[in-house]
């Protein structure tokens, strides 16, 4: 399954961290961030419960880059 | 500064103030007092970077040292105890400076972006029983009546139920010039309404319109990253580890190795010169230059085309688009209309007959044109009742009031076209094969006739023109007076007919035939040129129709290589044997034996291509049969020296095509070009550079900006990474100080940001 989230952050090298960051994060098979449209594209693994891995990238997100925000 | 966020407006703010605070230090007389002097430079420094220290201090508690933060941090905190106050502070502040410049610029350009893309409606008039209602376009169900008026914006696909008006479409096409609309014509989202109120009613929901579909290619397009972004991304997380290491090395191992090998003398002075340069390292150790820069530019890139009406759905295919060396076409809908048009009325002599003293005492001129104009009468009278897209295009040549003629009964023949009594008279209007049924063409002279109506085109109304007097029966003069002709005819562009043939024949006796075939763009020509100007080595046509057609349209719009006859499935593989070529020609294992495998042979179907023609069996007048025969040889032998030739081809594939039928082939191609495809998901979906109009110039233009968008990319890459490294050695060796690498890191960006901003234009 796939989704696409608003998200928040200043610079591009952030926005790359997020992405290495929300990659890792179980549950999930693969994630893009575009910098430029503010938007991260995340595919869950199938059977993942979105709303408990989005609170783990969120967390993850969080440790690489303290200044970002994802909007669920 | 209207245009600036609250935080932007925040960091500019501090850095102001920091900035003012520094040059009011630096004037007061503090050399004597260096505690004061420390706490008062710690005022404007903590001001400048309060943010940056609190964020490498999280940095550090969460195990992320390498991040730009910390980096700055460390320099400057390592600058200010070194007592270099003044450089700490600037080091800090122009940090802050090229932050804000980045994030102001993005921002900017985001807003761009979406000016250029402002297609999305915020309300839409929807009809409901108590009157006008404002709704979203969300809430609009399918089948709804929506009022559109003057001035506003399309909200939602649909048909137009009333009224008429002109629309701006060039939101979504770039084409300027408005489009008239009326009644039951289709109306795209995104485009303007400039003069009639409109009542539409919706055929789509909102999330599937056009308007919605557009803005959300353009807005993902960056999720498909290319390789020079990848790239970039490896690059920095390689390049500030290195560059970390690299400066605890200087600040280690320069003091030892100075001291060792060269017996510098050791003690303070030696040890904080070293820790010094180590800082510098930092200081241009911060990747954000290049990161930033490399999306900014496909950002702006595809934001641009897309504003063109060139809609590119990633950064991966910009880079396939500006590689591409070959293009490969497919004929009908992209360099030719697909509307069937008549273009040639080749009336023969007898016609006459209606009027016999004006030939011989007449201008030959009108008197063909007589001739011409009474023929398509003819014609477009007798179909007056078929709805066959070849009676609709005789009918449309046709557009004049149908004068005295009694219209009497009519008769379909399947396959095979019309005979309608005209005035009393039996009109025939079909193919060949009708023809032959109702003796027009007979006995031994038929294969003669034939082959001199089918391949003598050009001959005929000049031979017509030179004999203009001359009567008899028809068949017999044509036959016998069109082969001497038909030597003369080496000057014209063509020897052969291109398109499909209606015969006409008036109680049994032949009064001419007219061409209808499809019409060639009025931008294909230029469209070929300008390709082949943009870089492209090779065009390469693709179609359906006969070998004549093809190699017509060819020679006239300057293609280098076509391929005809081939059916829709023959085209994939096609196009999977020029990809193949590409690279086995590559590799070290190339087969030759491979080359023909596809090759149209002769028992290829002609004329499958074309989606405007009904079924096999109601074609009048189709005349394809002409191909096979004595030129099939040489047409074997010029594909085989075309695979040949292809061969030497690097560089990457494109193939462009309508996407009626074409969607496993976009897909198939290095990048798949859809033009006009608005109306196809199937198309949107397969294709990698939709065309909002069907206008082939376009291809060109993509590639141009395509091209124009890499190497901004590039330009960025080396001039970024090349300064860095220059600023790295210099600071290394003691030369260049932090002012410096500053200056080099942020200018650098500033450099590469406006770089970046020009792929918009």
């Amino acid at each position: 399954m796939k989704k696409t989230y608003k998200i928040d952050v200043d610079c591009a090298n952030c926005a790359n961290k997020m992405e290495e960051a929300t990659k890792k994060t179980p549950g999930v098979r693969d994630a893009v961030v575009n910098f430029m449209a503010l938007k991260m594209k995340v595919e869950f693994e199938d059977g993942a419960d979105v709303n408990a891995v989005m609170q783990d990238v969120i967390r993850n997100c969080k440790v690489v880059e303290d200044d970002c925000q994802i909007f669920l | 500064m209207k245009t600036m966020t609250k935080k932007q407006k925040n960091l500019l703010l501090r850095i102001v103030a920091a900035a003012v605070l520094m040059a009011v230090l630096l004037l007061l007389p503090l050399k004597q007092i260096p505690l004061l002097r420390f706490a008062l430079f710690l005022i404007p420094y903590l001001t400048a970077g309060y943010d940056i220290l609190r964020k490498a201090w999280k940095g550090i508690r969460n195990r992320q040292v390498f991040d730009e933060n910390f980096l700055m941090a460390a320099a400057t905190i390592g600058a200010m105890l070194l007592g270099e106050y003044t450089e700490g502070v600037a080091v800090m502040l122009f940090y802050q400076i090229g932050e804000l410049f980045q994030s102001y610029a993005v921002g900017k350009s985001r807003r761009n972006i979406s000016d250029l893309m402002d297609i999305r409606p915020d309300y839409a008039n929807l009809e409901t029983e108590d009157g006008i209602e404002q709704a979203d376009p969300d809430d609009v169900e399918t089948g709804s009546i929506i009022l559109v008026q003057p001035g506003e914006r399309v909200p939602i696909d649909g048909v137009v139920v009333e009224g008429t008006s002109a629309l701006d479409t060039s939101a979504l096409t770039g084409e300027s010039i408005p489009r008239d609309i009326r009644e039951g014509q289709e109306i795209l989202s995104g485009s303007i309404n400039l003069s009639g109120v409109l009542r539409v009613r919706t055929t789509k929901e909102f999330e599937e319109s056009t308007a919605s579909r557009i803005l959300d290619l353009v807005e993902n397009a960056g999720s498909r990253k290319a390789r020079s972004e990848q790239f970039i991304t490896k690059f920095a997380r390689w390049y500030t580890p290195a560059v970390c290491y690299g400066a605890l090395a200087l600040a280690v191992l320069g003091p030892l190795v100075s001291m060792l090998v060269f017996h510098a003398p050791g003690g303070w002075p030696l040890w904080s010169d070293w820790i010094y340069r180590a800082l510098t390292f930092l200081v241009i150790s911060c990747p954000c230059a290049i990161v930033v820069s490399i999306p900014l530019t496909f950002f702006g890139g595809i934001g641009g085309a897309g504003s063109k009406g060139i809609l590119i759905k990633g950064s991966n295919f910009m880079e396939t688009l500006a590689n591409v060396r070959t293009v490969v076409f497919d004929k009908t809908g992209t360099l030719t209309k697909g509307n069937f048009a008549v273009t040639k009325i080749c009336p023969v002599e007898s016609v006459e007959s209606e009027d016999p003293g004006q030939a011989e005492t007449g201008d030959p001129e009108r008197t063909r044109e007589e001739a011409e104009d009474r023929l398509l009468k003819y014609a477009a009278l007798a179909e007056i009742y078929s709805s066959h897209p070849i009676s609709r295009s005789l009918k449309e040549a046709y557009r004049k009031p149908r004068m005295s003629v009694r219209i009497g009964k009519s008769e379909e023949r399947s396959g095979r076209g019309v005979i309608t009594e005209l005035d009393g008279q039996r009109v025939a209007v079909g193919n060949r094969k009708l023809m032959e049924e109702l003796g027009v063409f007979d006995g031994n002279r038929t294969g003669q006739a034939l082959s001199a109506t089918d391949q003598a085109d050009w001959a005929c109304s000049r031979s017509f023109a030179e004999s203009p007097a001359e009567q008899g029966p028809a068949v017999g003069n044509r036959a016998g007076q069109t082969y001497p002709t038909g030597d003369r005819i080496g000057t014209a562009p063509s020897a052969t007919e291109t398109g499909t043939i209606v015969h006409v024949a008036s109680e049994g006796k032949y009064l001419g035939y007219i061409v209808i075939s499809d019409e060639i763009k009025p931008g294909s020509a230029e469209a070929i040129r300008a390709l082949h100007k943009a870089g492209v080595t090779k065009t390469i046509m693709l179609t359906g129709d006969t070998e004549e057609t093809a190699a017509a349209v060819a020679s006239q719009l300057g293609i280098s290589e076509y391929y005809a006859r081939l059916l829709p499935a023959d085209k994939v593989g096609k196009v999977e044997k020029l990809l193949g070529e590409k690279r086995t020609a590559a590799g070290p294992d190339a087969e030759p034996g491979k080359e023909n495998k596809t090759a149209a042979g002769p028992d290829a179907e002609p004329g499958k291509e074309n989606e405007t023609a009904a079924g096999p069996d109601a074609e009048p007048g189709k005349e394809n049969e002409t191909a096979a025969g004595p030129d099939e040889d040489s047409a074997e032998g010029k594909r085989k020296s075309a695979a040949r030739n292809i061969q030497s081809r690097k560089g990457s594939l494109a193939f462009v095509g309508d996407g009626i039928n074409d969607a496993p082939v976009l897909s198939r191609a290095d990048i798949g070009v859809a033009m006009g495809a608005l109306g196809s998901d199937a198309a949107i979906e397969a294709a990698d550079v939709v065309l909002m109009d069907d206008d082939p110039r376009k291809i060109a233009q993509a590639i141009r900006l395509a091209r124009k968008c890499i190497r901004i990319v590039n330009e960025n890459i080396w001039f970024a990474i090349g300064v860095k490294l220059i600023c790295l050695l210099l600071g290394a060796l003691g030369i260049a100080n932090m002012w410096l690498a500053i200056f080099a890191d942020v200018g650098v960006m500033v450099l590469c940001v406006l770089n970046a901003i020009r792929a918009l234009v």
